[in-house]
């Protein structure tokens, strides 16, 4: 299990590494953590000529963060994203679905941009991405293009990136005032990727549940967004507890969207069952969530 | 065809090494194999096992899904670097025997290196974070429950030691 | 006299493998060329051709060698290393493919270059043409037989053996009562950390070879490789590293890699390793553990066991290069503690096109086990009766020892338990893990809406199997006792207890200790270090080694001081004259005295010289029954094993919406005799309760209808981390095995042997549903609670 040779770049600028990029085109692969990509290449599953790495391109691995969103750029650790507090303050989400992601070692080399640009569906970055409403940066010698979550991920380990582009950064907006969120999923073991994944955002508004959406990982070919408001509109909230609001309903209406296949940890029809709980728990969670913004004056804090 | 190679610096555990590698030496094997230090072991190659975790840069990563190239200039310590200049092992080394955290020994350095990290951002980890910190490696032998008494009996040596 | 045996003493290999200075067998080598190696991508298939024309151009590349390139005995197939006069059809794969692959993983060319990558590179280029043939995958295609994995046998059927004692079909027809029901268990591996792996050395000059070897039997490896390459054993020297784990694949020899890459080093006159990788380790090393088991047991009204009978089919992979030792001891084991008048146990060993199966910790015991715990649990079902109160009406009780099951051992011996005390054992885990009580645990749990269960399961574990192992202990002159045996160790503490017996037994302080283990050069007869035995075998062998020298010293001293051996003692590495400390002598100068060469090289021979006896005309310097030097060698062979047993109890709480099983507690009551070093005894107990937890509700290797192993990584092959491993709650009981001077039992495979019958009775009391195949995960509960429609549910809840 030794990768197979390439020609390796170390780019020190974007446009240094944009050049390498158009240069080598289809030949070349982006290494930023590389905790997806060298185990590919250790078991040479993949032998891309050219390794543009841009670890050491300069302004790449910051969290930028203001009052409307969360910018992580293309070297940002997991571990920076989840352990920075500004940015928890404005999308909790980040956090709540990094401390899912594999384990603290992985983290502290893998890259949030990375895991987006892998497009793994099993990826829990790419239901935050999808979530939030965010959208990614992709940057080229010619120039850069933001593209939403929607468009960016394609199929299962396919985004759209074209040759010569590389992802710059993802920005993750805040969910609207009075908008709680959870992460929820069911590994086989603690850290694995899940068999079933439910992001969740509720917004709570003069009491009511006014809104409730919820992305899935895992249980189809790319993070699958699904607005399940009609299920639980009119659930109340009084004292910090939601009431009279039908999260199994919801769970349901997420069921039918899905058509989650078998694999050797777990068939179809349990990943539909998960979608159902899990939706029903992620949902109430976050309505918890919400509900304390609306009726106390306080925020949580990481 | 001939591959490319590439210099390469790393100090590690403290002493700086300069060398040329195929730019695809893995860092796990650059560790055992240019820098001659083979406490760092390799068990899987895909990042899961968690053997071959040394501290870059104080950080704990997996060498084994790092080049060489890419840790170019990077501070790296390894199970060697552990123990105190006079040889006095580090803490987390002696729980590991007073605990007997250990049976093959193969997995342990990884654990060791992952424990020392953790106990330099967490003096007083708790039974739950002791297993947390834990968590991403993999031993066949001990079944885990004396790895993790010592974490906390190597939390409570080094608080002793000040 | 401090007392050594029996303290929880802190391991003496810690000092090395913490601080990063062990010597693994990749640790060795540094400059030795690496193999690597081209293995079947098909499960079955004829080889055409290999085109090694694409790859001749790599740099590095040293050499490429077929099937062809092979001469000699290494042309033959490998051995088949323990016949059985029912394994009739046994078949052995050839080092190199020799025209037909029949399992994904078998090798088919050695590539040697420079290091690993260009050898891999090498390996990737070189062309096979392949003519696939229809693979047999999975017990029930191998059963019906229409396509097989050996085209010469008319069947897919290795062998077929029996175990029985008394008359079955009589008893069963005469019980009241009887139960049918069929269950299956999966297969799982040993996975050591460490995988395997062989560095050779050749030495042109002195026609002789030293190879390294990640090992569980470093002289039967070289005992391989000297008739495979025609050595003379006394030019091969084999030596077991610091070993990374084993759990039974390393037993196995040779590998075809502990031939071929020896053969290699002296083809070239170069130094040559191979690393096997995990990839590598998943589909060419050995698995374990699969079966299909049916199962009809007849029983009385009071749960008695009147009668079993078993019928199993065991998958053994493609080949049988060890025998059939897996399914023999699931038929003898299966009994466990229990008495039934009657018992019948056939299996047939099954060729599959999968990697071979060869013992992993528990080694057929698990499965043996699972089959009677169930059967077990289900008399207590149909009867309504407490699941421990049944096993209890069954146990064979303390006053009926020795007992003899009637059968025959792997060994070879009669099946008869030498020793320990069953309903203790019983009382003591119902205690432990509050069995008596659980009904209120249960009820509490429902209240807050959680969902609970108890189960249970026990089990008896020959260890210790002969034929014997050797001890040598030798005092050198600075005092520092050397002691080696010839068995090898993984994990075991071997340095730390055989030096703990030797340390006790001959009066020496611990630190003067020094072992040696599965090193040729310093000793050439051993077994290896499997079925719970080192402790027992190797164990018993230096304490009667250490005896002899202890002898030995006292005569010599007795001799120098002018007294009566009878009046001498030696306490921490003097020798004393009871009761007056003035009249002593240091060990150390007992060994310069023990060699009438007496050249003063060093203080301890010149001080020596005071007491050395004066010179008698009539008697020879060493005399006709004695030899130079202070030491000792000697084996320890028993009569047959001994039997270590055990019970398991876990709590296991259901979510019953995700349908996960989270282990609430785990408890162990475990008898292996005499304890040496008990924190060792736990820390194997623990690792063995966690392979157990992963082959109950985690490990399985997932093969496709074509043979394909789809789980061959760590990623999705789901080894438990911490977060999967319960808390282990231990208590143990100590009968002492009548059979050896320690009166010790073996215990590094018994944590492993109950898990998986513990934990499906623990399911199936908390949801009701039957559990009749294991590993089960979330998916499998789920879909057993939703095809399961409340009729086949147990009757309790």
């Amino acid at each position: 299990m030794k990768p197979p040779a390439f020609t390796y770049h170390a780019p020190e600028s974007l446009d240094e590494a944009l050049g390498v990029l158009a240069e080598v085109g289809e030949d070349g692969k982006v290494l930023a953590g590389g905790q997806s990509l060298v185990p590919i290449l250790n078991m040479r599953l993949a032998a891309p000529a050219h390794l543009v790495d841009i670890n050491r391109v300069a302004g790449l691995s910051t969290v930028d963060t203001n009052d409307t969103s969360v910018t992580v750029g293309a070297t940002a650790r997991h571990t920076d994203v989840e352990l920075d507090d500004a940015a928890y303050g404005v999308q909790p989400l980040l956090r709540q679905a990094l401390r899912l992601v594999a384990h603290p070692v992985i983290r502290n080399r893998g890259t949030t941009v990375g895991s987006l640009a892998h497009a793994d569906p099993a990826g829990e970055m790419t239901a935050v991405l999808a979530l939030t409403r965010g959208s990614v940066r992709i940057t080229s010698g010619s120039g850069s293009r933001n593209v939403d979550a929607t468009d960016f991920f394609v199929g299962p380990l396919e985004c759209c990136l074209r040759a010569g582009e590389m992802v710059e950064s993802a920005t993750f907006p805040a969910f609207p005032a009075g908008t709680g969120s959870a992460f929820i999923e069911v590994a086989r073991r603690h850290g694995d990727y899940a068999l079933c994944g439910v992001a969740a955002a509720v917004t709570v508004l003069d009491g009511a549940v006014s809104a409730a959406r919820a992305a899935y990982i895992s249980v189809g070919p790319t993070p699958l967004l699904v607005d399940l408001t009609d299920a639980v509109a009119g659930g109340a909230v009084s004292g910090g507890a939601v009431s009279g609001a039908d999260w199994a309903a919801a769970g349901r209406l997420a069921q039918s969207q899905v058509s989650p296949e078998a694999d050797i940890h777990s068939t179809a029809s349990y990943r539909r069952h998960l979608v159902g709980v899990l939706t029903a728990r992620a949902l109430a969670e976050a309505a918890a969530a919400a509900a304390p913004t609306h009726s106390l004056p306080l925020r949580r804090s990481g | 065809m001939s591959e490319q190679h590439r210099s390469v610096t790393l100090t590690v555990n403290g002493r700086t090494h300069q060398f040329d590698v195929p730019v695809r030496r893995l860092l796990s094997d650059a560790i055992r194999h240019d820098v001659g230090l083979t406490g760092t072991h390799v068990g899987c190659e895909h990042g899961v096992c968690g053997a071959c975790t040394v501290l870059m840069d104080g950080r704990p990563v997996r060498s084994c899904l790092l080049f060489a190239v890419s840790a170019d200039g990077a501070a790296i310590t390894t199970v060697e670097g552990l123990a105190a200049a006079d040889g006095t092992r580090h803490p987390v080394q002696q729980a590991f025997t007073e605990c007997h955290a250990l049976q093959c020994g193969f997995c342990t350095p990884g654990f060791l290196t992952t424990i020392a990290a953790a106990l330099e951002d967490n003096s007083h980890p708790s039974e739950e974070q002791a297993e947390e910190i834990i968590s991403g490696n993999l031993c066949r032998c001990t079944g885990y429950q004396n790895i993790k008494a010592a974490v906390l009996r190597a939390a409570e040596l080094k608080r002793a030691a000040g | 006299m401090t007392q050594i045996f029996g303290e929880p003493i802190t391991r003496r290999e810690d000092a090395r493998l913490t601080t990063g200075r062990g010597r693994f067998l990749d640790d060795l080598g540094r400059h030795a060329l690496a193999a690597a190696f081209v293995r079947s991508p098909h499960a079955h298939a004829r080889v055409r051709e290999i085109d090694v024309t694409a790859a001749l151009d790599v740099e590095g590349l040293i050499g490429i060698y077929t099937y062809d390139d092979l001469d000699g005995p290494l042309a033959e197939p490998l051995p088949l290393l323990i016949p059985h006069p029912t394994l009739t059809a046994g078949r052995t794969a050839y080092p190199l493919a020799n025209g037909i692959v029949r399992h994904v993983g078998e090798p088919i060319a050695m590539v040697v270059g420079t290091d690993r990558y260009v050898a891999e590179d090498v390996a990737g280029l070189i062309e096979v043409t392949y003519e696939p043939l229809p693979p047999v995958v999975g017990l029930t295609a191998s059963r019906d037989g229409d396509l097989l994995v050996h085209d010469d046998l008319p069947d897919n059927v290795a062998a077929h053996l029996m175990q029985q004692t008394g008359d079955v079909d009589a008893e069963l027809a005469a019980a009241p009562n009887t139960v049918t029901f069929t269950q299956t268990i999966e297969r799982s591996a040993s996975m050591p950390l460490e995988g395997r792996g062989v560095y050779a050395r050749w030495d042109a000059q002195d026609d002789s070879l030293r190879v390294y070897s990640s090992t569980q039997t470093s002289t039967s490896v070289r005992a391989a490789i000297a008739a495979k390459l025609e050595l003379s054993p006394g030019k091969v020297e084999v030596i077991a590293p610091d070993v990374g784990g084993g759990f039974g694949v390393k037993i196995v020899h040779p590998w075809p890699e502990e031939l071929l890459i020896p053969w290699a080093a002296r083809l070239l006159d170069r130094e040559v390793k191979w690393v096997e990788d995990r990839r590598e380790h998943f589909i060419s090393s050995a698995h374990e553990r699969g079966q299909i088991q049916d199962i009809t047991a007849g029983y009385d009204d009071e749960g008695r066991l009147l009668a079993l009978d078993v019928r199993i089919w065991h998958d053994h992979g493609a080949y049988t290069p060890y025998g059939i030792i897996v399914p023999i001891i699931t038929s003898t084991q299966l009994l466990g503690p229990y008495k039934p008048r009657a018992y019948r146990c056939a299996i047939d060993s099954m060729y599959t096109n999968t990697v071979i199966v060869t013992p992993y910790r528990g080694a057929g015991r698990p499965q043996g086990c699972f089959a009677m715990e169930r059967t077990m649990d289900r008399i207590a079902d149909a009867l309504g009766l407490d699941r421990a109160v049944v096993r209890e009406r069954n146990l064979i009780q303390p006053d009926e020892f020795p007992y003899d099951q009637g059968l025959t051992f792997q060994d070879g011996r009669p099946l008869i338990y030498d020793s320990g005390d069953y309903p203790e054992s019983l009382r003591m885990i119902r205690e432990l893990v509050g069995w008596d009580d659980f009904e209120t645990v249960r009820s509490q749990a429902a209240a807050e809406g959680r969902t609970v269960g108890i189960g249970m399961a026990c089990y008896v574990e020959g260890t210790g199997v002969g034929p014997y192992e050797g001890g040598h202990v030798q005092v050198e002159n600075s005092g520092r006792v050397l002691v080696s045996t010839g068995l090898t160790s993984q994990g075991q503490g071997h340095e730390t207890v055989f030096a703990q017996i030797v340390a006790q037994e001959l009066g020496v302080p611990l630190d003067d200790v020094v072992v040696t283990t599965g090193d040729t050069r310093r000793f050439g007869y051993a077994v290896g270090t499997f079925a719970s035995r080192a402790a027992v075998m190797s164990g018993n062998a230096v304490a009667l080694a250490a005896r002899n020298v202890r002898a030995k010293a006292l005569r010599i001293a007795a001799d120098a001081l002018e007294c009566s051996v009878d009046d001498l003692d030696i306490i921490d590495g003097v020798v004393q004259v009871k009761g007056d400390p003035s009249a002593a002598m240091a060990l150390s100068t007992v060994a310069v005295l023990s060699n009438p060469l007496r050249y003063a090289f060093d203080n301890a021979a010149r001080a020596a010289t005071q007491f050395a006896p004066r010179a008698d005309p009539l008697r020879a310097p060493v005399d006709e029954d004695d030899e130079p030097g202070l030491e000792n060698r000697d084996y320890y062979s028993p009569i047959r094993s001994t039997f270590a047993s055990g019970m398991h109890s876990a709590v296991v709480e259901i979510d019953r919406d995700t349908c996960e099983t989270k282990i609430l507690r785990y408890a162990v009551v475990h008898d292996c005799g005499n304890l040496i070093n008990p924190m060792i005894v736990e820390g194997q107990i623990h690792g063995g309760v966690a392979q157990g937890v992963g082959g109950a509700l985690y490990e399985v290797m997932h093969y496709d209808e074509h043979g394909q192993l789809l789980n061959a990584s760590f990623m999705d092959f789901l080894m438990p981390y911490a977060t999967e491993i319960p808390h282990i709650e231990t208590a143990h009981l100590q009968t002492p095995s009548p059979l050896n001077p320690l009166g010790i039992k073996g215990a590094g495979e018994a944590g492993v042997i109950p898990g998986s019958a513990c934990l499906a009775s623990a399911i199936e009391d908390a949801l009701g549903v039957r559990i009749s195949a294991m590993p089960v995960s979330p998916s499998d509960l789920f879909e057993l609670l939703a095809t399961d429609p409340e009729r086949t549910r147990r009757g309790s809840r």
